[in-house]
């Protein structure tokens, strides 16, 4: 025990000074607490990726980008969760699994849809396998690109989609 | 046995064989293969034709790989089951049967591997006469899951959308309170249907999508793929490169194990340990960002060769990166190791025994875990590895411990192949100038990924299209061993072992 608290302490804040050109981290919390009054609620799910864009939400977790303090948390159930993040270019047989877990999502929901595969289906395209992108299923608010895209760029999405026109209309918590 | 063609010795970095045998001779062969201590890495199938299909089996001997072709005929492509010789046969004949319909006679089991509800029982998108594009509407199949019976037993659904950030995949558990009596899974989930979409590629574009089988693996998988289309085009790549090829493995090795390491201190509740973990391989990830402009390497392995030429300098950060991190993962082995809750968890939990891993094959990180001692790096050896004299990890108890322990142990080894690449590292180009004239051919590649082996085999047409390209995860063999490592286990177990193991769904569906 004491060893694990003198490596926490040894390390110390490895959270980094959150310096992205769109907003700082006041503006973050702000705008999340506008909206929602909590912090933000995402649910994952993976519609045949290759593993990558996964890869890269995960990293989000990795200390440097302190993603609770920006106010976000990832959530094990659709039905708690305000925005479904969605990779690969959604195989055929996920597609039913991605209609159910959207239709979990209670009202209103935001889709970002991460990756070239969940753009367009990217190196794995359209075929018999593969329906080639999120927006063939269910409404895209946000498509972030890259393969796969970074934290940075995943962040980047997630705030665009909650910053949209659709949030505006939210009543304002007290 | 009859009369054979005799082995007709591939070209290439890896030592392989093929061989044509006779439908009739090849159960026979491959018990004699099997008593010798072969054993099966992949088989697949291929149209040749209005006249015949082919089936494929690549083997594992001593120092190579054995390629046996069997010619099956278009009016009866069947095959006596290889299932009761080698057990990892079982998912890829079905998965051989869903894909290009030549059926293994006298199969342990029938059910469908790969095909869910994407195309119907008739139909074989493999085959040449399927344009890969269009599909009737969606079938409604369901999988017959087996059950057990008895008194207290129910079952957990679980999946393909999980709780966390992973890959969807079903598994059904048959429980008695919370100890698993036995799981049965489905995957198939993510299948893409690459190796149909392989056969419209170019070369260049065959690497880039081998680099996206399985997104964690994207040197082991594009490189295995290099090697099948650099021996077919007949020339070597420089020493640099295969060097270069190597540094990258390794590499992605020490990402890989130090984010699983890390997810392994969170599934037993040490968050201080998954965040230091995570901490370490974020910052991995940032030096190849500014090295090779990608946090996990992809698309470095091209044809003839790497993306970048290292520079000095760069050398350098990852030498001062090494020490770095050689430091604080001591650090943090010797904090798991002296953690009684952790130790708790780990010992004894999702054994594996030795016996059990050579029965069903299991190979990779898992298989050294449970005493099976097969490393490429060191059974079949490439240049650098030759060279560099690789020291397997083993270890013989086979539960989430001995996991842990080969990891930790292959973080040090690939730290240490890191220093000794980069100091002896050749000088020269890193890729070819110019690429010779495509042609037909055959070829192969097998690489040791940080999860095990990945096996590639292509063979392009005269005009050098892709006729047929055959990727294989270790994890089409090894997810069989984790309904045998879960029983007798408390279902919250689970995700801590299957952790421990951490197979490609994405791999192993296609
Ligand atoms: S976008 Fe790239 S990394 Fe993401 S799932 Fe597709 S191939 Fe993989």
């Amino acid at each position: 025990m004491a060893n694990i608290l003198n490596e926490i302490l040894r390390h110390g804040v490895r959270s980094e000074p959150f310096s992205w050109p769109q907003a700082d981290l006041e503006t973050w919390q702000q705008a999340l607490w506008q909206r929602f009054g909590r912090a933000l609620v995402i649910r994952h799910v993976d519609a045949g990726s290759c593993n990558g864009c996964e890869l890269e939400i995960h990293a989000l977790n990795a200390p440097q980008y302190n993603l609770t303090g920006l106010g976000l948390h990832f959530s094990a159930s659709p039905r708690h969760a305000d925005l479904l993040l969605v990779t690969g270019p959604v195989s055929r047989h996920m597609e039913e699994a991605l209609r159910r877990t959207y239709a979990a999502l209670p009202e209103p929901r935001w889709v970002v849809a991460v990756g070239d595969c969940g753009r367009d289906g990217g190196v794995f395209g359209k075929s018999y396998a593969c329906l080639g992108g999120v927006s063939q299923v269910i409404p895209v608010d946000v498509v972030v690109a890259g393969c796969p895209p970074t934290p940075l760029q995943l962040l980047a999405g997630i705030w665009r989609a909650v910053t949209s026109a659709k949030g505006s209309t939210l009543p304002r918590p007290e | 046995m009859t009369s054979m063609p005799p082995l007709q010795t591939l070209p290439g970095v890896v030592p392989a064989w093929q061989e044509t045998v006779s439908r009739e001779d090849l159960r026979s062969l491959c018990l004699t293969q099997k008593e010798q201590g072969a054993r099966l890495v992949s088989l697949w199938g291929s149209d040749e034709g209005e006249e015949n299909f082919d089936l494929h089996l690549a083997l594992a001997v001593q120092g190579g790989l054995r390629w046996l072709r069997v010619s099956l005929p278009a009016h009866d492509p069947t095959y006596p089951a290889l299932d009761d010789v080698f057990a990892n046969a079982n998912r890829l004949q079905r998965a051989t049967h869903d894909l290009l319909g030549l059926l293994a006679q006298g199969a342990a089991e029938s059910r469908p591997w790969l095909r869910h509800s994407a195309w119907p029982a008739d139909r074989f998108p493999l085959r040449k006469g399927e344009d890969g594009q269009v599909y009737p509407p969606l079938v409604r199949e369901p999988y017959p899951f087996v059950t057990v019976s008895g008194q207290g037993v129910h079952e957990i659904p679980v999946g393909p959308v999980h709780a966390g950030i992973i890959e969807p995949g079903h598994f059904r558990f048959s429980v008695v309170g919370e100890r698993v009596l036995r799981l049965d899974t489905q995957l198939g989930y993510t299948h893409k249907g690459i190796e149909k979409r392989a056969e419209s590629l170019a070369p260049a574009a065959l690497i880039h999508l081998a680099g996206r089988v399985s997104g964690d693996s994207t040197v082991a998988g594009a490189w295995a793929t290099a090697q099948a289309l650099e021996s077919i085009l007949g020339r070597q790549i420089p020493e640099r490169a295969e060097w270069l090829r190597a540094l990258w493995l390794e590499r992605e090795r020490l990402v890989n194990h130090l984010g699983d390491l890390g997810y392994l201190c969170n599934d037993v509740g040490l968050s201080a340990g998954f965040s230091l973990f995570w901490a370490l391989k974020e910052t991995a990830l940032r030096t190849h960002e500014k090295l090779v402009g990608h946090r996990y390497l992809h698309d470095q392995i091209q044809l003839g060769g790497v993306a970048r030429a290292l520079t000095v300098s760069d050398c350098q950060s990852l030498r001062e990166e090494g020490v770095t991190l050689e430091r604080e993962v001591h650090r943090l082995q010797e904090l798991l190791q002296e953690h009684a809750g952790v130790q708790d968890r780990y010992v004894s939990t999702g054994r594996v025994t030795p016996e059990l891993a050579a029965r069903l094959g299991l190979v990779g990180l898992a298989g050294r875990a449970s005493a099976q001692a097969w490393d490429l790096r060191v059974s079949c050896p490439t240049p650098p590895y030759a060279q560099a004299e690789v020291r397997m990890a083993t270890r013989t108890q086979g539960d989430v411990a001995a996991r842990v322990a080969v990891r930790f142990d292959e973080v040090f080894e690939s730290l240490r192949l890191i220093r000794h690449f980069i100091e002896y590292l050749p000088s020269g180009p890193s890729l070819w100038n110019d690429t010779p004239p495509l042609r037909a051919g055959v070829g192969v590649g097998w690489v040791e990924g940080w999860r095990g082996e990945v096996f590639v085999a292509l063979e392009l047409g005269a005009q050098g299209q892709v006729r047929r390209w055959h990727p294989e995860d270790v994890s089409m063999s090894n997810w069989p061993v984790l309904e045998h490592a879960v029983q007798g286990n408390i279902v919250p177990d689970f995700p801590l072992i299957n952790k421990s193991f951490n197979l490609s769904y994405s791999g192993q569906d296609g």
